[in-house]
């Protein structure tokens, strides 16, 4: 029996079957780059090898890091990259339009089965939709550019599996900082992880997406969800064609002798991590009364359609406190035109928050709102690593969407519930 | 000879290459390297020392500066515990030698932060200086040592190229 990861790498690189730790060359459907990563230091690297892109139809182009333009040093990125795509011939340029990792399966080009690297940490995403995408850096991206071949170690699947059913309030992020904490930061191993059971499949694709993206901070290489028909839904109306044999990429049974972690959405409550590790995760509860300053909605982890209506429920009729500020960076152009049309952005200002472009913004730790010296932060992000957005003694703490509205109008840390039932 | 710095905590991309000096010049960068951490390592690192880490080393994003400023400050060879896998693969690819410690072995506790080591990477084994301790590396699999041997992926694929 073979793993979706497996059936993945074995059509990549053409064989009947692969087993872990073999090592293999695969074919690239798809090259994911943006702005910081991408052809500002893929082009001097091309250029060194004389070789064009391999096929300009696979590879995908995005600015995100240094958006807004805000000094001539990033302008010349954003020059650079325009003129790099057309130099190139690459069609699929999404300038200004939000983050790489929501962008692209928004533009309909991720697909089950399919075979994806991205220059970007975060790039597992894309298992949300049943492909096999990881991230790498910049040379190998030329590399792979230059070849349309990466080479990779057959990896092991690693299953998460949560069973029944999220209470409310509770989300995918919460599930994620609990695995976080329970297999830590390293337990992914670079291996791959599927996530299984009856609470994943409840999920919406987006909230998936939070799950697939956050395997980055399991250390896994990729983080895997066999598709189902909300996945096809998804992907039918982004645009994207949806190949016939999609139900073959529906494994998620775990091959005998696989290591399956397991977890209860039920009883799993609202969690909260602390600086400067997303395993430093707790119930919301043991944070109560922390004091903050800055209350972040953002980056691809935490700022889709999704999230923005989770945060816009708990504020709905509420404002935040005073001496806090909310600051919302919706994680696409399409994302926050759907929330505009629901009301959801009215419900966000109205609650006091101050938006900020579809961009990674603070998230990167570039931009004019990086966090100040000793400025404590509570963040829909995926990572609070010390100094990352900002000052080295800043200070970050990681939330759900809820959880990090909610303490906005308490104006301290609290599990969101304390707030919904008041 | 070569100093060794050695790290207990796991280390990652964003203490290496912070967010803030990215955009910038890879000299200016590396001068913020692992400032949050060790704010004298930027400025005493020499040519040929040996960076050992825990578990872990390089979480983080896949920015590969993370591994390029070490190259750049003199590191000549990485040795963990554990590996991040996208920054094991960087360093490679940059033709910087990245090794792990055997599994389940203990590092002798004779080789401390500043000591005096001497690399081998033909053997992999790392020396302490003139006390006959060594602790041997797991080599590394024959296309990646080809890899360094080249230089890392760019000339790599230039001498391939060449070869078509
Ligand atoms: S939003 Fe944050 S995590 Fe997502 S791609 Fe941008 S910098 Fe990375």
């Amino acid at each position: 029996m073979t793993t979706l990861a497996q059936k993945i790498i074995a059509n990549a690189c053409n064989k009947s079957e692969v087993e872990p730790g073999e090592l293999v060359v695969c074919k690239v459907d798809l090259a994911m780059i943006h702005d910081s990563g991408g052809p500002r230091r893929v082009k001097p690297i091309l250029e060194k090898l004389n070789r064009k892109v391999w096929d300009a139809e696979r590879v995908v182009v995005v600015t995100d890091h240094y958006v807004p333009i805000e000094s001539e040093e990033t302008r010349a990125i954003h020059e650079l990259t325009k003129k790099w795509v057309r130099n190139q011939d690459i069609q699929n340029f999404y300038d200004q339009q939000g983050i790489c990792h929501v962008v692209v399966p928004e533009k309909g080009h991720l697909k089950p089965g399919m075979f994806c690297v991205g220059g970007d940490s975060h790039s597992p995403t894309g298992g949300a939709f049943g492909a096999y995408m990881f991230g790498i850096g910049a040379t190998e991206m030329a590399g792979v550019l230059a070849t349309g071949e990466i080479w990779l170690k057959v990896p092991k699947t690693i299953f998460i599996k949560w069973k029944g059913k999220l209470n409310n309030l509770v989300t995918a992020k919460d599930m994620m900082l609990a695995t976080c904490r329970k297999i830590g930061m390293g337990g992914g191993q670079y291996q791959a992880i599927q996530y299984i059971g009856e609470a994943i499949y409840d999920l919406s694709v987006q909230d998936r997406m939070t799950l697939s993206n956050m395997a980055a901070e399991l250390g896994a290489q990729t983080g895997l969800i066999a598709p189902d028909d909300k996945t096809i839904d998804y992907i039918k109306s982004s645009g994207g064609l949806v190949p016939e044999n999609w139900k073959s990429f529906r494994l998620d049974e775990p091959t005998s002798g696989a290591k399956v972690n397991e977890f209860d959405a039920s009883t799993l409550s609202p969690q909260i991590a602390a600086p400067h590790s997303p395993e430093n995760s707790e119930n919301a509860d043991e944070f109560a009364n922390t004091v903050f300053d800055v209350a972040y909605i953002g980056a691809c982890t935490g700022a889709k359609y999704v999230d923005l209506a989770a945060a816009a429920s708990v504020l709905k009729g509420r404002k935040i406190a005073s001496g806090i500020s909310l600051k919302v960076a919706p994680a696409s152009a399409k994302d926050e035109k759907q929330a505009l049309e629901d009301g959801i952005l009215k419900i966000l200002q109205d609650a006091g928050a101050e938006f900020l472009p579809n961009s990674c913004g603070i998230c990167a730790g570039y931009g004019k709102d990086r966090l100040a010296e000793g400025q404590v932060c509570l963040s829909s992000t995926a990572r609070n690593f010390q100094g990352r957005m900002g000052a080295p003694t800043s200070e970050l703490y990681l939330a759900s969407p809820y959880t990090v509205a909610a303490s906005a109008v308490v104006g301290k840390m609290t599990d969101p519930r304390k707030l919904m039932v008041n | 000879m070569s100093r060794l710095w050695l790290f207990e905590e796991t280390i990652n991309t964003d203490v290496l290459a912070p967010g803030f000096y990215m955009k910038s010049p890879l000299a200016e960068l590396s001068q913020h390297c692992l400032e949050a951490v060790r704010p004298e390592f930027a400025s005493k690192v020499k040519k040929g020392d040996v960076l050992l880490a825990g578990d872990n080393m390089g979480v983080g994003s896949s920015r590969e500066q993370a591994a390029e400023v070490l190259k750049f400050l003199g590191i000549s060879c990485i040795i963990a515990k554990s590996f991040a896998g996208i920054f094991y693969r960087n360093a490679i690819n940059l033709g910087l030698p990245a090794f792990l410690l055997p599994k389940d072995s203990q590092l002798p506790k004779e080789f401390v932060d500043g000591s005096s080591v001497v690399f081998d990477f033909e053997n992999s084994i790392l020396f302490l200086e003139g006390s006959g301790i060594q602790i041997n590396l797991d080599p590394l699999p024959a296309f990646l040592q080809e890899l360094i041997n080249d230089g890392g992926l760019v000339p790599h694929l230039e001498k391939r190229f060449d070869e078509k």
